[in-house]
């Protein structure tokens, strides 16, 4: 906008005598657009960020293009079931003959986009009101924070487990459910970090001028507590995509014929014993295992670079 | 190895602390900067060196590497610091721990910050002497109450087992100098540890640390931005700029005639006054106000008259209930008794009770402009919000109007998105009366708007301020603890203590004898630039009892 005063007051000479207060700071830093700022951080950014990162990339590819990737359909059923790894099916079939790669690469659309959802969700709800509740600390404070802490003395997978049954394992349910099971943790965590930011000089500011409690909310305190926020969503994202993972396994998760790669585990678990006979048949359940174990992986590795960014920690140089 | 038994103790008046060509870069927006560009410095037993200059100086990091010790980020670069044989910059981690906390010890500028609350005084006040096997843990603890005895703390027998958010700040002050001085060291760095403090407590402090120091021959560096209170410490005196030292010379001399041009306009800063001017057209009117945080009562029967277009400065220490009357007024606090009348209407007493017209025409600016502004919000959005939300600008309109705004307060469009973290103190100030002028108001409450910067800082506001009032008319609420900021802005003026208004009138009859008794307090507790102030002062009071 103003590109061409950025630089003029770069450094101002000691010898300047007269006071100027448009001249005081000394260094001015360059201002870079966001996306310039985006790249230098990813150029310092350590191996492995790097790494969780194209990981990510690569899952959200696959997520993305799986009919294109895939070399069959979702659910098309072969003649062998349980078949060997063979060109035609790279990681072989399942116990009713479907090919286990295909089915990986759905699943990852599946699993990854429904705990994206069920993880958003949640984090609009407890968000919400954890933001609610830091402002008006009063009578509704206390009120959502009571309801939080009821929920949260439930064992969530049981509690969860209990309600699929009520409501039936339909995939909104199960995303509306998890989410609201996640919120109360969100809440907690909002609430907390918010409740310091509210208390600044600012939002009284704001107050004073006689904002609403939406720019209050959207515009003074959430800026301030992104970061941590963010690095919860991180991992609020694994812990979901673990427990629907969990309730598939479970049997009350994402229904078949979708693919799905909780249920793949259960679904070809009894494998695992004929690790004497055929190695690679055995590997097959631990295959859909590992794609979570390295999404996991992956997610925190770039959760853990972003904490250690806006924490302020700093190496020694 | 024990260093302690091994040199003879030296006397007073033996150099303790050379510090020859010192070099410190830190690190900042992804380079290294040069922050103190080769500074000498040299300190004898027994001896206190101011260090002054406005912040950015290089004042705490040379204070600071006086210890060997570089902040995160930063990092000694050249020269050597000689510890009585010791060169601080090529010993080993160890060794140099081994000296700090016994033989060289720091003090804080927020003692607050500084203690852990989860342990009692006296614990920490002699942890590092145990620590360093000076003293045995009794022997420490009897000698803890001896200091806290010399430093004049109430009931030293006690306090050491309270802890920290049970004493006030004045007293955690001293409890911290006990806390250095406790394994007796050679050196002790003071770093701003006034600076929070408001006038009456900073002399007991000020007294109490001259004292102690004096009485152990203890070699001090005092690093301030406040002259007066550095004219009653120190025996020297070093200025510092970008830097670099400016001049330095002993006290006395110093402050009769510098002889750098900077050194001078840091000396002139004080004499800013302005010419009183009453008038009686009355344009917001406290009336018999008493108000209170849930049970406890802090304000009772408050009145004070507010002229359009002059200032009226509140003046009192902390806890006198000056912050409240501005809560009062601006509706965060409703009253228990009492009306606040804005040009002849009474004000509702809640915030949200008010229409926006009342909500644009009182504005206020806090003492802290570093948490009064968004940190996430561009110098735009802070300027231009007021304008949106009051006088419905937007786009260009709104643009224009907002670098109107920051040339009227000495600044450019240049700053216009820049985020506040990039800003100094002073022109965090500025926009923050930016920000309060944005919304045209009538009435603007000042909250200690000068006390958080430097003196330099400081004048250019205070000269800003009044510039503002005379063209656009507006009345300020003026609450500060400092006398010369007094002096300088108001027209009239209000005493309070503890919740009370004690005095009330033109500036010349209140700043004139005779006083009630807690306006003389007040007025005789201000540092002079007079290096034997505080030595009168005491002996006035000696007198008196």
């Amino acid at each position: 906008m103003t590109q061409a005063n950025q630089d003029k007051d770069d450094f101002i000479s000691p010898e300047a005598e007269s006071y100027s207060a448009a001249a005081e700071v000394g260094f001015v830093r360059k201002r870079r657009t966001r996306f310039e700022r985006g790249w230098i951080e990813l150029k310092k950014a350590p191996l492995s960020a790097l790494f969780g990162l194209t990981v990510i990339c690569i899952y959200m590819f696959i997520a993305l293009f799986a009919p294109i990737i895939a070399p069959y359909g979702e659910a098309d059923v072969f003649p062998t079931p349980y078949g060997p790894w063979s060109p035609e099916h790279w990681f072989g079939t399942d116990q009713i003959g479907r090919d286990v790669w295909t089915r990986l690469i759905y699943g990852a659309r599946n699993t990854m986009g429904i705990a994206l959802v069920t993880t958003l969700l949640s984090f609009i709800i407890g968000g919400g009101l954890g933001l609610v509740a830091a402002i008006n600390r009063s009578w509704l404070d206390q009120f959502l924070s009571r309801a939080v802490d009821v929920l949260m003395a439930i064992p969530s997978l049981i509690f969860a487990l209990m309600l699929l049954s009520i409501f039936g394992s339909t995939v909104s349910s199960l995303i509306v459910i998890i989410a609201v099971l996640d919120s109360t943790r969100v809440f907690r965590l909002t609430r907390s970090v918010a409740v310091n930011v509210v208390v600044m000089d600012y939002v009284e500011a704001a107050r004073l001028r006689g904002e609403g409690i939406g720019w209050i909310m959207r515009r003074e305190i959430l800026p301030n507590i992104m970061p941590p926020l963010v690095a919860e969503f991180g991992l609020r994202f694994c812990f979901v995509f673990l427990t629907i993972a969990a309730l598939s396994f479970l049997g009350v998760g994402i229904q078949p014929p979708t693919a799905d790669w909780g249920s793949m585990v259960r679904e070809n678990a009894s494998l695992i014993q004929f690790a004497q006979y055929d190695l690679t048949a055995a590997l097959t359940p631990l295959l859909p295992a590992a794609a979570i174990a390295l999404l996991t992986v992956a997610v925190n590795f770039v959760v853990d670079w972003f904490l250690h960014k806006t924490s302020g920690l700093r190496d020694e140089h | 190895m024990n260093t302690e038994n091994e040199n003879p103790p030296s006397r007073k008046g033996d150099l303790i602390l050379e510090m020859r060509n010192v070099h410190i870069d830190g690190f900042s927006d992804e380079r290294w900067h040069e922050i103190v560009k080769g500074v000498d410095l040299t300190l004898k037993r027994g001896e206190v060196l101011g260090l002054i200059g406005e912040s950015g100086a290089g004042k705490s990091t040379l204070g600071l590497a006086a210890m060997g010790f570089a902040r995160p980020g930063c990092k000694i670069t050249g020269g050597s610091i000689m510890f009585d044989g010791i060169d601080l910059v090529k010993a080993s981690e160890d060794e140099k721990r081994r000296l700090w906390g016994s033989r060289i010890a720091y003090v804080a500028q927020s003692a607050a910050a500084a203690f852990n609350p989860a342990h009692r005084l006296v614990e920490q006040t002699v942890e590092s002497t145990i620590d360093h096997g000076i003293q045995g843990e009794e022997a420490a603890m009897k000698d803890a109450v001896e200091l806290y005895r010399s430093l004049q703390l109430p009931n030293p027998e006690e306090i050491g087992f309270r802890y920290p958010h049970q004493v006030s700040g004045g007293q955690l002050q001293r409890v911290m100098t006990a806390m250095a001085m406790s394994a007796r060291p050679d050196l002790i760095i003071f770093d701003e540890p006034t600076t929070a403090l408001d006038v009456t407590t900073q002399v007991e402090v000020l007294k109490a640390m001259r004292d102690i120091v004096d009485k152990y021959d203890t070699a001090a560096i005092y690093i301030t931005h406040d002259l007066a209170v550095v004219a009653q410490m120190a025996d020297k005196i070093k200025v510092l700029r970008y830097g670099e030292e400016v001049e330095e010379a002993p006290t006395r001399q110093m402050l009769e005639k510098p002889e750098q041009p900077y050194t001078r306009s840091l000396w002139a800063v004080r004499s800013l006054e302005k010419p009183e001017d009453i008038s009686d057209d009355i344009i917001l009117s406290i009336r018999h106000v008493d108000a209170a945080y849930s049970d406890v009562k802090v304000l009772h029967d408050v009145s004070i008259n507010l002229p359009r277009g002059r200032t009226v400065a509140v003046v009192g220490e902390s806890g006198s209930g000056k912050s409240t009357t501005a809560r009062v007024i601006t509706g965060l606090l409703p009253p228990l008794a009492g009306e606040v009348t804005f040009k002849g209407t009474p004000l509702p007493s809640r915030l949200k009770d008010r229409t926006k017209e009342q909500l644009q025409k009182i504005q206020m600016i806090y003492q802290m402009a570093d948490t009064a502004m968004n940190p996430r919000q561009t110098v735009e959005v802070i300027i231009g919000r007021p304008l949106t939300f009051y006088l419905g600008l937007s786009g260009r309109a709104r643009e224009k109007r907002v670098i109107e705004l920051l040339e009227m307060i000495e600044l450019d469009e240049s700053f216009m998105d820049r985020l506040p973290g990039e800003l100094s103190g002073g022109q965090k100030q500025r926009i923050c009366i930016a920000r309060a002028l944005a919304a045209e108001p009538e009435i603007i409450i000042c909250d200690e708007v000068t006390s958080a910067l430097d003196q330099i800082v400081q004048e250019g506001i205070l000269k800003l301020l009044l510039r503002l009032q005379k063209e656009l008319n507006i009345s300020y609420l003026f609450i500060t603890h400092d006398i010369a900021t007094v002096r300088a802005i108001s027209d009239e003026i209000v005493v309070m203590f503890q919740g009370k208004v004690i005095e009330q009138g033109p500036k010349t009859e209140v700043l004139e004898p005779p006083y009630p008794e807690y306006t003389e307090l007040l007025l005789s507790s201000v540092p002079e630039m007079d290096p034997d102030w505080l030595s009168n002062l005491t002996e006035l009071e000696q007198a008196a009892k």
